[in-house]
């Protein structure tokens, strides 16, 4: 990274300001919010006497220096190697629908594929009329739309089936995001080469290290599947599958298949590990579901939360994040007491199908103790489930699809904890 | 934009109306039926944008590595347990254990059975995989870990006629092949069943959740900080 691209750290007159604790403004003294007194009213600051940077100092635009902490993270216990693991994206400190490209949770089984695009083919053969390759040019040179999509790994919130496990919106939920992809329909590229009558299923193969192979009913492909190779305009990172990776609206993460490298036409599914040994839900009395691939209404509460605890008392937003596979999110509800009384939260901003959407609830906080709770409502009429329901129905085994609803208890110091209640 | 430029557009656009339907449908209306030009659009070769261009032979035998439960796919050759033994010491039992048993968090491949039901599940090839078809398939795309797609088939026969030795599903003397893969049985076949959400959770379709006074009191039963196994935040991934 160029050296001339981050602002300075802490000036010596920062620190002097700070060291002899010049000014202390409302209950916290200056030197403990890391202020500056120089920089503050009536004093003149830094940045407003002197050039900054020119333009094009940084090419590729980065966030500030200052939010060097809004970063993914993972969990390293969670797996035996970074190679096939997860990070999580930072969601309390987000806020809007759409997620940055650069904190995109992760999902790789082998590492990232790093593929020069001049080398990158798309095969598409198997129960079709003509077997065909696409190179990436030709991708970009069919018809293409732009589609707002929320993306959830299927083992988001796995961990805590149990109970409370990770004190963090980030670790809970943060295996999800939503972006704008541009791509094909996927049913151009299957009209192209010909379908034949007795395809139902199609599998899909990543080119990464673990060709990443999962089978999708046509039904799917055919109505709203593409194959993207934007995301928020710009070419997809290549954490999420640059050149081109599956989009497949609302159902789980895994069938994104990423660095897609073949398509192939097929009468039935493939039993491939992720949708056999993986991906499948075991229940409690040892039998498991297969093919649970819509990801139910969903919803978590951003801020506060155990990352973003409150900051004091008085007028307060809670803030969140809601998603349904099924359609839309019809409503949240909003519950301060753990679920006894609800409320109606607001919906800011667009709400999409298949996409997250933003809701805030206002609250005037007087310190006292709060059992935080969101629950989502999709245009099915499916209304997010409790913990305690879900787990009726499907006992504590089943690692994936975990979209129970989330308790957080703030103190009245405003520190926030990932708990359960009765 | 030039005139030929505004034709092929257009052109685009009421093919891409006529097999999307919905939201293209009103690009087509808005698309003056005069600039459409020809009347391919009632053939099926309408569909066609000619992008792409014919896949040959030899370019799908390459990479059409994909395995289906009734063998479809399979490659020719064949592997013994004894041959197996040798692949899975020298190239898998560095992670998966000399037994099949794990070393550290890698999957363990062998044991589990009867634990499926318990507080305490085990999914292995033997206690939890559907078909045997899965692990070839997942062994030829994706294993060895890091060294994908490099066994030759021989090798991959064999090596996945030791996993399911280790499992107990297969005798010493087993040779597997295309041919013998559907001698091997597995004991969870007909352990999955298919989505049954919308019937088996119907209950949570209620549209008008309770608002006010849904429950008498509430405690809190859990806590994440008393398990403490959360990341500290200040610590931000070292590897860039």
């Amino acid at each position: 990274m160029g050296n001339t691209s981050v602002p300075q750290q802490p000036s010596r007159r920062r620190f002097l300001a700070t060291a002899s604790g010049l000014v202390a403004v409302g209950a916290v003294p200056a030197a403990a919010r890391g202020e500056s007194a120089q920089n503050l009213p009536p004093n003149i600051a830094d940045w407003t006497k002197t050039l900054g940077e020119g333009v094009v100092s940084r090419p590729y635009g980065t966030p500030s220096a200052f939010e060097k902490h809004v970063v993914r993270r993972d969990v390293e216990w969670l797996t035996a190697s970074r190679e096939s693991s997860v990070s999580f994206t930072p969601l309390h400190d987000l806020d809007g629908i759409i997620t940055p490209n650069g904190l995109c949770f992760e999902r790789h089984h082998s590492g990232v594929a790093e593929i020069d695009p001049r080398d990158y083919r798309l095969m598409l053969h198997g129960l079709v009329e003509r077997p065909l390759v696409f190179t990436l040019d030709d991708l970009k040179r069919f018809p293409r739309v732009n589609r707002v999509h929320f993306l959830e790994c299927a083992a988001n919130s796995g961990m805590e089936w149990r109970g409370a496990q990770l004190n963090g919106c980030q670790y809970t939920h943060g295996m999800v995001h939503c972006v704008e992809y541009t791509g094909v329909p996927l049913r151009y590229l299957l009209d192209e080469a010909g379908v034949k009558p007795a395809a139902k299923w199609v599998l899909a193969e990543g080119g990464d290290a673990a060709a990443m192979t999962r089978s999708i009913p046509l039904s799917k492909i055919l109505d709203d599947c593409l194959v993207a190779y934007r995301m928020n305009g710009e070419m997809l990172r290549p954490e999420n599958g640059y050149p081109a990776r599956l989009v497949v609206p609302g159902w789980e993460g895994n069938m994104w298949v990423k660095w897609l490298r073949r398509l192939k036409v097929g009468d039935e599914p493939w039993e491939t590990r992720e949708e056999t040994s993986k991906y499948t839900d075991l229940m409690a009395d040892g039998k498991a579901r297969r093919h649970t691939f819509v990801m139910d209404a969903k919803s978590v509460i951003t801020s506060p939360s155990p990352q973003a605890p409150l900051k004091g008392k008085g007028f307060a937003v809670i803030s969140g994040l809601a998603w349904s596979g099924r359609g839309k999110v019809r409503r949240v509800d909003v519950s301060l007491d753990g679920g006894r009384n609800w409320r109606e939260a607001k919906i800011d901003g667009l709400v999409l199908d298949k996409a997250c959407v933003r809701f805030y609830a206002e609250v005037d906080w007087s310190g006292e103790p709060m059992l935080l709770q969101s629950r989502a409502i999709d245009d099915t009429g499916y209304a997010q489930p409790t913990k305690a329901a879900l787990r009726k129905v499907r006992g504590f085994n089943s690692i994936y699809h975990n979209n129970g609803i989330q308790t957080y208890s703030v103190r009245p110091d405003g520190e926030v904890e990932n708990v359960e209640v009765s | 934009m030039s005139k030929s430029r505004n034709l092929a557009w257009a052109g685009a656009l009421a093919v891409a109306a006529m097999v999307l339907g919905g939201v293209a449908d009103a690009q087509a209306q808005s698309a003056p039926a005069a600039t459409v030009g020809h009347d391919t659009a009632k053939h099926d070769t309408a569909k066609r944008f000619h992008i792409g261009r014919l896949a040959t032979a030899q370019e799908i035998a390459g990479w059409d590595i994909d395995i289906r439960p009734d063998g479809e796919g399979a490659p020719p050759g064949h592997g013994s347990v004894k041959d197996g033994e040798e692949v899975y010491m020298a190239k898998c039992a560095a992670c998966h254990g000399e037994f099949g048993e794990s070393a550290g968090r890698w999957p363990q491949l062998a044991g589990g059975t009867g634990s499926l039901g318990s507080g305490d599940p085990v999914k292995t090839v033997g206690s939890y995989f559907g078909s045997a078809s899965t692990v070839l398939d997942y062994v030829r795309r994706a294993m060895p870990f890091g060294d994908a797609q490099s066994l030759t088939n021989d090798e991959l026969y064999a090596v996945v006629a030791y996993v399911f030795n280790l499992n107990d599903l297969v005798d010493d003397k087993f040779v597997l092949s295309k041919e013998t893969l559907a001698k091997v049985k597995m004991p969870n076949a007909g352990g999955f069943y298919e989505d049954d959400r919308e019937t088996a959770e119907k209950s949570f379709w209620t549209a008008a959740p309770c608002m006010r006074d849904c429950k008498a009191h509430v405690e809190i039963t859990g806590r994440a900080r008393i398990i403490d196994v959360t990341p500290d935040d200040k610590t931000v991934s070292k590897v860039e």
